[in-house]
């Protein structure tokens, strides 16, 4: 047998590809709590996940009430997928979600990225859907570091005890 | 659990060195803590930490947010007084629990 020795995690990789509340705020909790304790961030924005650095875009993300079976009603019962479609319930869930977040004093995006640069995370655009989307970076928030290649980002993500992860 | 003998004082502490009773806590004994970490407690750092302790005796949750909106020192500020863990290291030098908060 042989004996496995514990590594450390040193540094984290955290793709985000999605543009709803709850694909952001997972990439971000985990990019705060990874420098929070000592450990190196990295965050790679890519797809609709770019909306969450887009200056424009990144205060006013929504979660989906549409096909989206976690969602309930405030008491638990099952939310109607129909009344998802209605104007304005989207808007409401999404307000409602961000203000149960703010008691529990998460904060909204761009302040986030005000935290985990503050803690010497970094913050990229993916060039590939930047390029797709028309972004360029004076449509980005001011946090983030560059547009970088997925060949940047691999090239980033070397050294002992790296993990990439894909939320 | 063990006991610990901290600035002539001993003390119980935890596995992860966080006091178990926070009446234990004196100035003396957080420098010493964070001594062993290779850190000096400034008047700033000791600003922090009665912050925190202040804030724990009322019964609220402790995240980096509310420490960088304190006035103390923004959360940059934070991480420079406390390397590595903002909040983790600052309570355990203000001898009170680990936070169990992700932010």
């Amino acid at each position: 047998m042989t004996e496995a020795k514990e590594r450390p995690l040193k540094k984290v990789m955290i793709i985000v590809a999605k543009a709803s509340i709850e694909d952001v705020y997972a990439g971000l909790i985990m990019a705060n709590g990874a420098v929070m304790e000592g450990i190196e961030a990295k965050l790679f924005f890519t797809f609709f996940g770019l909306d969450a650095i887009t200056k424009k875009q990144m205060n006013k993300l929504h979660t989906g009430v549409v096909g989206n079976p976690g969602m309930r009603m405030p008491g638990g019962l099952p939310f109607p997928t129909l009344l998802g479609v209605i104007p304005g319930v989207e808007a409401g869930v999404s307000a409602m979600m961000k203000k149960q977040m703010d008691a529990l004093d998460v904060p909204p995006v761009d302040e986030f990225l005000d935290m985990i640069t503050a803690g010497g995370g970094e913050i990229y655009a993916c060039k590939m859907a930047a390029d797709m989307f028309k972004l360029t970076k004076d449509d980005l928030s001011d946090h983030v570091k560059a547009i970088i290649t997925v060949g940047d980002l691999y090239a980033m993500s070397g050294g002992d005890g790296t993990q990439i992860i894909f939320t | 659990m063990a006991e610990k003998t901290l600035a002539g004082k001993t003390v119980e502490v935890n596995d992860e060195g966080y006091l178990l009773n926070r009446d234990d806590w004196d100035k003396d004994l957080a420098a010493e803590m964070a001594k062993e970490d290779g850190i000096e407690l400034t008047d700033k750092h000791y600003e922090v930490l009665e912050y925190l302790r202040e804030k724990e005796a009322a019964g609220e949750s402790l995240t980096i947010r509310k420490v960088g909106k304190s006035g103390i020192t923004d959360i940059k500020g934070l991480y420079q007084l406390f390397p590595g863990g903002p909040l983790k290291l600052s309570s355990k030098y203000a001898g009170i629990a680990k936070p169990a908060s992700c932010v």
